[in-house]
C-alpha cells in the first residue's frame, strides 16, 4: 500500500450516527466521520464545536466525565467500542492520547515511558524495558537529547520536549490510533514545527486524528480535514479539496477568517 | 520653576497612612511573638530545677529490721532528711542482691523534697534545726544538686523527689501509635474514596457535611463516646492505650480526611488524564501517580493531626486515663497515662515541689510537639516533588 495521500484508504475509525449529551446538553449531533488508516485527519471548527469531545468520543475519555451519555457507534477494526462487552481500559491500550498541555508524570523520563508497558505486560523490568525506552525515544525524536538524562524528572525538560516525551509515552504502548487534542497549542512554532514533522513520520505506523485551531497545521500535515460546527459535522474531505473548494458555505466563511 | 505633571498633592498623607498600616502589622506580630517568648521563657525558668535534684551522702545500714521498718536503715539524725520513698525500695535491693544483708554502706540517696526545695531557695517548709543540719552537711559535701535521672526513667509518685515522667511518655506513645494505626489508613482512604472514586451527588456531599460536623465536635464528647462504646459495650479495658488511641483516633480521623482530600485535590487533573490516555486503570493512577504527588500534604495533615492528638486531655480524662501509674505500662491493654494528663494531675498536687515537675512535664510536651513539628516539615521537603 502506498501511503500518499492521493490512495485509496482503508478505514480506521469510523464513526455512525454518534450523539453525545453532557447531561441534557447535546454536544454531538449524528456525526459520521470515517478516518483512514496511516493518514492524518485534522478536525477543525471554532471553540465549543464539539471537535475535542468527538476525538475523546474514540477512545472512551469521556466516559470518565459524570452525566454523559453516548448514541450511535464508533467502529475501530470492525468492533463497536461501545459494545457492552467492550472494557474501555483496553480500548484506550490500543488507541493513545497526546493532551494540549505536555503532561509527563513527575517521574523520571525513564519511568514516564515505562510505567504503563509495565502495567500492561508489555515489557518486564530489565532490557526490555531499556530496549522500549530507546525505540520510544528514537521514534518521538527525542532520544539524542535526553539519552544521558533518563533518570532526570520528566518535568524538567522545555516544553516541546515534553510534548514529545509525552508522544514517546504514547507510543510505547503501542497503540494503533493517536488521538492528539491541539498537541502544538501550548508550544513555541519551533518546537510545533518539530512535533508536525514528527507526525508526518508517525503516520507511516499509527493513524493519527489531531483537532486543531491552527488552520496552517491542519494544511501542513493533514490529509483528510473534519470540520465542525456547533455539533455537527459540515464537511470532510481530503485537505486539499477542502481548503480549496470548500462545499458548505460556513466552512468557507471559517477558513477564510470570517468568523470562528 | 518646572511644573511637575507626576506631583500628587495627597502623597504625604498616603506615605503616613502606608506607614501606619504597617506598624500596626509589625505591632501584632511583635505582641504575638512576646506573649509566646514569656511564656517559653517563664516555662523552661520554671522547669529548670527539675534537672536537678537533692542528694545526701548517709550510712545505710540493710539489716533485717530494715526490711521492715524500712526507716531504721538510716541513722537517726538523718531520717528527716531521707525521702520515704527511696528507703522504701530496701527490701527489694536486699532481694536482688542478698550480700548487701547486715552491711552498712555510705552512700548518696535520694533526700526529701524538702531538702530538695531549700537547696534550690525554693519555698520549704524545713524546720530551722533541720536547716541548720543541711546547711552543715552542705558544707561538708554531703549534700547536693545531682542530674535527675529519675525524672526521665521512672514513672509517677505522690512523692514529689520520685515522680517520673517515663510511664507518661510510654503512654502517650502507646496510645499515638494506636491514634495513627487506625486514623492514617481510614482517614487516607476515605479520603481517597471521596476525591477518586465517589461520584458528586446527595450522598457524598451528605458524607462530606458530617465529616466536617465531626472536626467541629468538642473533644470532650469523643471520651463520653470511647466511654459508653469502646468501654461499655466492647467491654475493652478503661484506662488504656488502646482505648485512648480509638477515642483519639476518632477526633483525628475528620482532620486527616480534610487534609488528604485537599492534597488529593491539589494533583493536577492532567496526571489523571495522562494515565488514563494510556490506557491504565484507575487502581494504577491513584495508587503510583496520584498518591505520591499527594503525600507531603498528606503526610503534613496527618502529624497535625497527630499534635493535636497528643495535646488532648479532656477525653482521655473521660476514659480514666488520668490514672496514677507509677510504672510504665508494658502494653496497649494495660492502665496508662500520658503527658498532658500527668501534667494535669501534677498541677493540682498540693506539695510546692510539684510545680517545677509540672513544668519539666510541660517541656517534655512542648519538646515532643517541636519533634513532630520537624518531622511534619522535613517528611514535606523530602516527598515532594518538583515541577
Amino acid at each position: 500500500m502506498k501511503l500518499n495521500g492521493s490512495t485509496p484508504e482503508e478505514t480506521k475509525i469510523a464513526a455512525e450516527a454518534l450523539d453525545f449529551y453532557y447531561g441534557d446538553l447535546q454536544a454531538l449531533k449524528g456525526i459520521n466521520l470515517q478516518m483512514a488508516k496511516n493518514r492524518i485527519t485534522a478536525l477543525i471548527g471554532p471553540s465549543g464545536c464539539g471537535k475535542s469531545t468527538f476525538l475523546r468520543c474514540l477512545n472512551r475519555m469521556n466516559d470518565l466525565i459524570d452525566d454523559t451519555r453516548v448514541k450511535g457507534r464508533v467502529v475501530i477494526e470492525g468492533k463497536n467500542i461501545y459494545d457492552p462487552d467492550v472494557d474501555e481500559v483496553a480500548v484506550r491500550k490500543r488507541v493513545g492520547m497526546v493532551f494540549q498541555q505536555p503532561n509527563p508524570f513527575p517521574k523520571s523520563i525513564y519511568e514516564n515511558l515505562v510505567y504503563a508497558p509495565i502495567k500492561h505486560g508489555m515489557a518486564k523490568k530489565g532490557s526490555s524495558c531499556d530496549e522500549l525506552v530507546e525505540s520510544s525515544l528514537q521514534a518521538a525524536g527525542l532520544w539524542e537529547e535526553v539519552k544521558d538524562k533518563l533518570h532526570q524528572p520528566g518535568t524538567g525538560l522545555s516544553g516541546g520536549q515534553q510534548q514529545r516525551l509525552c508522544i514517546a509515552r504514547a507510543i510505547a504502548i503501542r497503540p494503533d490510533v493517536i488521538l492528539m487534542d491541539e498537541p502544538t497549542s501550548a508550544l513555541d512554532p519551533i518546537s510545533t514545527r518539530v512535533i508536525e514533522q514528527l507526525m508526518l513520520d508517525l503516520k507511516q505506523k499509527y493513524t493519527i486524528v489531531i483537532v486543531t485551531h491552527n488552520m496552517q497545521q491542519a494544511c501542513r500535515i493533514a490529509d483528510d480535514t473534519a470540520h465542525f460546527h456547533m455539533g455537527e459535522l459540515l464537511e470532510s474531505q481530503p485537505t486539499e479539496a477542502l481548503f480549496n473548494n470548500p462545499k458548505n458555505n460556513i466552512t468557507q466563511d471559517y477558513i477564510l477568517g470570517r468568523f470562528g | 520653576m518646572t511644573s511637575n505633571p507626576f506631583n500628587d498633592p495627597g502623597l504625604a498623607k498616603r506615605h503616613r497612612k502606608a506607614r501606619r498600616f504597617r506598624r500596626t502589622t509589625q505591632l501584632s506580630i511583635a505582641v504575638t511573638m512576646s506573649f509566646l517568648l514569656f511564656f517559653l521563657f517563664d516555662m523552661g525558668r520554671t522547669a529548670y530545677p527539675a534537672l536537678w535534684q537533692a542528694y545526701v551522702e548517709v550510712e545505710i545500714t540493710y539489716s533485717k529490721a530494715a526490711t521492715r521498718f524500712t526507716s531504721m536503715a538510716v541513722g537517726k539524725d538523718y531520717r528527716p532528711l531521707v525521702s520515704r520513698a527511696w528507703l522504701r525500695n530496701i527490701p527489694k535491693k536486699i532481694e536482688a542482691d542478698p550480700s548487701l544483708m547486715d552491711t552498712t554502706q555510705t552512700q548518696w540517696v535520694l533526700a526529701t523534697a524538702q531538702v530538695d526545695q531549700y537547696m534550690k531557695e525554693h519555698h520549704n517548709t524545713l524546720k530551722p534545726d533541720e536547716a541548720v543540719q543541711v546547711e552543715a552537711l552542705r558544707e561538708q559535701g554531703k549534700v547536693a544538686l545531682h542530674w535527675n535521672t529519675r525524672f526521665f526513667s521512672r514513672g509517677d509518685s505522690k512523692i514529689p523527689e520520685y515522680a517520673g515522667i517515663l510511664s507518661a511518655i510510654v503512654g502517650s506513645v502507646l496510645t499515638l501509635i494506636v491514634t495513627m494505626a487506625l486514623a492514617f489508613p481510614l482517614g487516607v482512604m476515605t479520603a481517597v474514596y471521596l476525591e477518586e472514586f465517589a461520584r458528586d451527588n446527595w450522598f457524598t456531599r451528605f458524607v462530606e457535611v458530617n465529616i466536617n460536623n465531626l472536626a467541629s465536635i468538642p473533644s470532650i464528647l469523643f471520651g463520653l463516646l470511647g466511654l459508653s462504646v469502646f468501654i461499655n459495650l466492647f467491654g475493652l479495658p478503661r484506662s488504656s492505650p488502646l482505648v485512648g488511641g480509638m477515642t483519639l483516633a476518632l477526633m483525628t480521623l475528620p482532620i486527616i480526611i480534610v487534609s488528604a482530600r485537599a492534597a488529593l485535590r491539589s494533583v493536577p487533573a492532567s496526571i489523571r488524564q495522562a494515565g488514563y490516555g494510556l490506557g491504565l486503570t484507575r487502581q494504577n493512577i491513584v495508587k503510583d501517580h496520584v498518591l505520591p504527588v499527594a503525600m507531603p500534604g498528606v503526610l503534613t495533615g496527618s502529624i497535625i493531626g497527630l499534635a493535636q492528638a497528643m495535646g488532648e486531655t479532656a477525653p482521655l480524662i473521660i476514659i480514666g486515663m488520668i490514672a496514677f501509674i507509677p510504672d510504665a505500662p508494658g502494653s496497649f491493654t494495660e492502665a496508662a497515662t500520658v503527658l498532658p494528663a500527668q501534667v494535669f494531675t501534677w498541677s493540682g498536687m498540693p506539695e510546692r515541689a510539684f510545680v517545677e515537675k509540672t513544668a519539666a512535664g510541660i517541656m517534655v510536651i512542648l519538646l515532643v510537639m517541636m519533634t513532630l513539628n520537624a518531622a511534619a516539615i522535613y517528611l514535606r521537603k523530602k516527598y515532594e516533588i518538583k515541577w
